[in-house]
């Protein structure tokens, strides 16, 4: 499995650590609906690092597309919940 | 997955297919590919260069600033020193907020520095993926057919779409931040434009909505402060000020009426030592 995180790159990771990794993003989706900041910025870290301590970075030369694409890093609790709302974080 | 990843993942994934749709021929859909690609490249170093020119702008007012806030200081001194103290005030309400927008100014050109180095390195990113893509476009072209090159292209050039909507993304961030910060450092000239002097009595008396707006922005506590503290400095000693009448006198116009009973208390408590 193939994630991007948005700024940064990809990586590969293990289709077993999958499950995890929609744990994880379960939780930052939750606080994010849940409307209140509070423990955003943890989880959403908690969540990038998984992907960077488990993943193996891609080569620059390597041209294979993403299974999941996460948000850049630096992305606000406001960024975040615009996700839901539809108007997206990349501009047509 | 749904949410965050979900959207995201759509969201390439639609720009990623506009990129490909374009032309039939595979070979044509390769060269134009590597076209656009060149064409992002380009565009980057474009974003890249327009994040310096903001934070080079955000540095020179941030110098102009600097300045600005020696000046005001002076002029409260003057104002002070020739016992217009609420044109002293003025002035250091008005040194207040050039502070505040110093200090606001550090955070951006700090923020536009992390800009500049994400930016940077997608570039080169990009670069490396456009090279692959570069050399793999001729091997398809010379080793497969038509339809099986095909299958090869889209894998190929969907990789490299990624990586370009990516970098679109991330410059168009940057280029939202640098908006913002423009549209900021453009009403703080005009602040700074009518917040200095020339000279201490071109201030006038009339408040207008520039000094009503310092006064809202400024922080009291902090200007009154800088008030005292260039009182002690030019030897103005509290003597003048309204703290002679003691705790739990009544009204003003009784202490009028009676000044001295009204300055016992508080002379008897010996707060002139």
């Amino acid at each position: 499995m193939i994630v991007r995180i948005s700024g940064e790159g990809q990586y590969r990771l293990d289709d077993s650590d999958c499950d995890r990794l929609t744990e994880l993003e379960k939780r930052v989706i939750s606080i994010v609906e849940g409307g209140t900041e509070d423990g955003f910025a943890d989880a959403f870290r908690q969540l990038l690092d998984y992907v960077r301590s488990k993943g193996t970075p891609l080569g620059d030369d390597e041209l294979d597309s993403s299974d999941v694409i996460l948000p850049p890093s630096d992305i606000s609790f406001a960024e975040a919940g615009m996700e839901f709302t539809g108007e997206g974080l990349i501009p047509d | 997955m749904a949410g965050l990843t979900g959207r995201m993942s759509t969201v390439v994934k639609a720009k990623v297919s506009k990129l490909l749709d374009r032309a039939e021929d595979p070979a044509e859909t390769l060269d134009y590919s590597y076209q656009k690609q060149v064409e992002q490249l380009q565009n980057v170093k474009k974003g890249i260069a327009d994040v310096v020119t903001a934070k080079k702008r955000l540095q020179m007012q941030e110098s102009s600033l600097q300045q600005s806030v020696v000046k005001l200081d002076t002029q409260a001194r003057q104002a002070l020193s020739a016992g217009q103290e609420d044109l002293a005030k003025t002035a250091l309400e008005r040194k207040n907020v050039a502070q505040t927008e110093l200090q606001g100014l550090d955070t951006q050109v700090s923020e536009l520095e992390d800009q500049q180095q994400k930016l940077t390195d997608s570039e080169q990113k990009l670069r490396a993926k456009i090279e692959a893509f570069r050399t793999k476009k001729e091997v398809i072209k010379a080793q497969y057919s038509a339809a099986e090159a095909q299958v090869r292209i889209s894998e190929a050039a969907t990789g490299v779409g990624e990586q370009m909507a990516d970098v679109g993304l991330a410059m168009q961030r940057a280029v939202d931040k640098t908006e913002n910060m423009k549209a900021r450092a453009d009403a703080v000239s005009e602040l700074e434009a009518a917040g200095t002097f020339e000279d201490v009595g071109q201030l006038g008396s009339g408040e207008d909505d520039i000094d009503r707006q310092l006064k809202q922005l400024s922080s009291t506590p902090a200007v009154e402060d800088d008030l005292a503290k260039m009182k002690a400095e030019l030897g103005q000693a509290e003597t003048a000020s309204a703290p002679q009448i003691a705790p739990g006198t009544p009204e003003g116009g009784e202490a009028a009426a009676a000044p001295e009973q009204a300055q016992q208390p508080a002379s008897g408590n010996g707060s002139q030592g």
